[in-house]
């Protein structure tokens, strides 16, 4: 058993320190490179140097935001796929990114955030996701029941409904508000408000806490509800308090962030690899994991063709659908020789 | 220990089991047999709070068990179900999953106590050499001791098993069985198992409930219940009651459509010689 825990330390560590490097090396390149030795006699030198600017106003709030949004992208994915007992389940699946963008598009084609300042595009990112958030929960209670099944399907549909309407607005919207869209739709962690990382980084760490008062619960709804029950879990609290904290983590990052995809869906399922499936290792180390992850992507997004700068979603989607597979077969190669 | 009165349970509406009035001592090893469909099944989740009754009441040690909170109920009530998932779980993990409703609220690791629970409990089934192997890798019979190993790490009063022999071949059956009937006997747990094989049913439980169209058509002693005028009333199939020569509990026969056609022809002829000759 002490070797259980050792295990999960080391991984716990492995993951820390890798999330501090990449960190680290993110700081460091960029249009203008900065090799590491430099970086300390920056901050000792403080503020009024184009390099500390550099550090401190364009790359670290993107370094924060990036771990913010990958690990709680991450620790919602780890929480609906314990949850749904389905490996497919991601945060997107529950239409929760659909009435975001859905709300941003909305915003953008009203020009409302000419109006009323640029803050108003999270909101409404926000105010679509709670929306559909709310929609999806109440359709899928059935006599004080929460129903999965009804759940993931009920998100699915809305997901639908949500991007088609979506087309619906770029169809008929102006070129200038087109561009808008799209960009938004793509994901980008280019955030200029620093009062909007700190809440979304508060938000993902104060749910990361919270997770783990359901670890257990985690652990044994992994084998059913009604074997949840057997062993003493309230599911029906459980299920639904689960379902709110992975929403909010979603909700959170889609509405400041857009749609990054493949992170939900893919860390859970590679860090489970490495860690296995207990949910008090799994929950943490998935988040270390998207953060970093998600940070590495969108320093490759910057870098790659700089100036010029990529989708992040675009890396992440062809970065993390290359590795999954890619350790797949790896694994299975193991798993066939045992 | 449990005492269910006048209990109606269903699934939307549709009510399954018809006032449904039991008792269970303490220290019993109770039978439930009865066709496919009767609400065997139901019972056992009624008994568990999966379902919630729609009349009636169900009291563990005089405490209505709607009263009490979930994990106490899993700390006296244990359950080896049919179905099971953890593929991906080693052994000794499924198995400290038991340990779950004794945990305190904000313990995150096993204690050492935890451990050694689910060591006695392994060791008890025999299971301990399996430790390390995943849930996903074993047999049938052995998954199935490891979900009484579970089971016992719970560290219950009453034992509840569905259909704990379905799928195994006869030395399973048996091993299993004998398991229990050691806990029940040396432990002193009640023991509640919903059992298809009536001949298994007769040999190991000291009292049955058989169960017709969610209605308990007989309850006693399997010599009292396995009668074939009863089976053959619950059940609508032809059967023929011996007894077991060595443990002398009555054991039941079965006979294919053919033999009694073939039987009731011969029958027949003899009739019709006798008239014609």
């Amino acid at each position: 058993m002490n070797k259980k825990i050792t295990h999960w330390i080391f991984w716990i560590l492995v993951l820390g320190g890798i999330l501090l490097g990449i960190s680290v090396f993110s700081l460091c390149v960029g249009s203008v490179g900065i090799p590491i030795k430099k970086i300390i006699s920056i901050i000792l030198q403080g503020r009024g140097t184009t390099e500390y600017s550099i550090l401190f106003d364009i790359r670290l709030p993107r370094i924060i935001l990036g771990f913010a949004v990958g690990g709680a992208l991450s620790l919602a994915g780890v929480i609906l796929q314990g949850m749904f007992r389905n490996p497919l389940v991601e945060p997107y699946t529950l239409g929760i990114s659909g009435g975001a963008a859905l709300g941003v598009c909305l915003n953008i084609v009203l020009r409302l955030h000419r109006a009323f300042g640029i803050l108003t595009l999270p909101l409404f990112g926000f105010l679509g996701a709670a929306m559909v958030i709310l929609l999806v929960y109440s359709l899928s209670i059935r006599k004080g029941v929460l129903k999965i099944q009804g759940l993931l399907l009920t998100g699915v549909m809305l997901s639908f409904i949500s991007s088609s309407l979506i087309m619906l607005i770029m169809a008929i919207s102006r070129t200038e508000d087109l561009h808008g869209i799209v960009f938004w739709i793509m994901g980008s962690l280019e955030e200029p408000n620093w009062l909007l990382i700190k809440v979304v980084l508060l938000v993902s760490m104060f749910l990361l806490v919270i997770s783990y008062l359901f670890c257990f619960d985690l652990n044994a709804l992994s084998l059913g509800e009604e074997e949840a029950m057997h062993l003493g879990i309230n599911t029906e609290r459980t299920k639904r308090l689960l379902f709110i904290i992975a929403s909010l983590l979603t909700g959170f990052s889609v509405s400041v962030a857009g749609i990054i995809g493949f992170v939900g869906l893919i860390v859970p399922h590679f860090v489970r690899m490495f860690v296995g499936s207990d949910h008090r290792v799994l929950l943490i180390s998935s988040f270390l994991c998207g953060g970093s992850f998600l940070i590495f992507c969108d320093t490759l997004a910057r870098t790659i063709i700089a100036p010029m700068e990529l989708p992040v979603g675009v890396i992440t989607g062809i970065l993390g659908g290359c590795l999954f597979v890619y350790a797949l077969t790896k694994k299975q190669v193991v798993l066939g020789e045992k | 220990m449990l005492e269910i009165r006048n209990l109606f349970c269903g699934y939307d509406s549709k009510i399954i089991l018809q006032d449904i009035n039991l008792r269970i001592e303490n220290g019993e090893l109770l039978g439930i047999i009865g066709p496919n469909g009767s609400g065997k099944t139901t019972l056992l989740r009624a008994i568990t709070r999966v379902l919630k009754p729609e009349r009636g009441m169900i009291l563990l040690e005089g405490k209505d068990i709607w009263q009490m909170g979930f994990r106490e109920l899993a700390k006296r009530i244990a359950v080896v179900p049919q179905s099971f998932g953890g593929g991906s779980m080693s052994i000794e993990e499924f198995v400290l999953l038991g340990r779950i409703p004794h945990f305190e609220r904000f313990q995150f690791l096993e204690t050492k106590k935890d451990l050694e629970i689910a060591k006695r409990s392994m060791s008890l089934t025999d299971t301990l050499k399996l430790k390390g192997q995943l849930m996903g890798e074993i047999s049938g019979g052995e998954r199935q001791l490891v979900l009484i190993a579970r089971a016992l790490a719970q560290e219950p009063k009453l034992l509840l098993l569905d259909e704990p022999t379905t799928h195994l071949d006869i030395a399973h059956q048996v091993k299993i069985l004998d398991l229990i009937k050691r806990l029940n006997r040396e432990f002193g747990l009640t023991v509640i198992m919903v059992l298809h094989d009536l001949n298994l049913a007769s040999e190991y439980c000291e009292r049955l409930v058989l169960i017709g169209e969610g209605r308990i058509h007989k309850s006693g002693r399997p010599e009292e219940v396995l009668n074939y005028q009863i089976i053959e009333d619950v059940y609508k199939t032809v059967v023929v009651v011996e007894k077991n020569p060595i443990s002398s509990k009555p054991y039941i026969l079965i006979v294919s459509e053919e033999e009694r056609q073939k039987k009731e022809k011969n029958e027949n002829k003899r009739i019709d010689s006798g008239l014609y000759r």
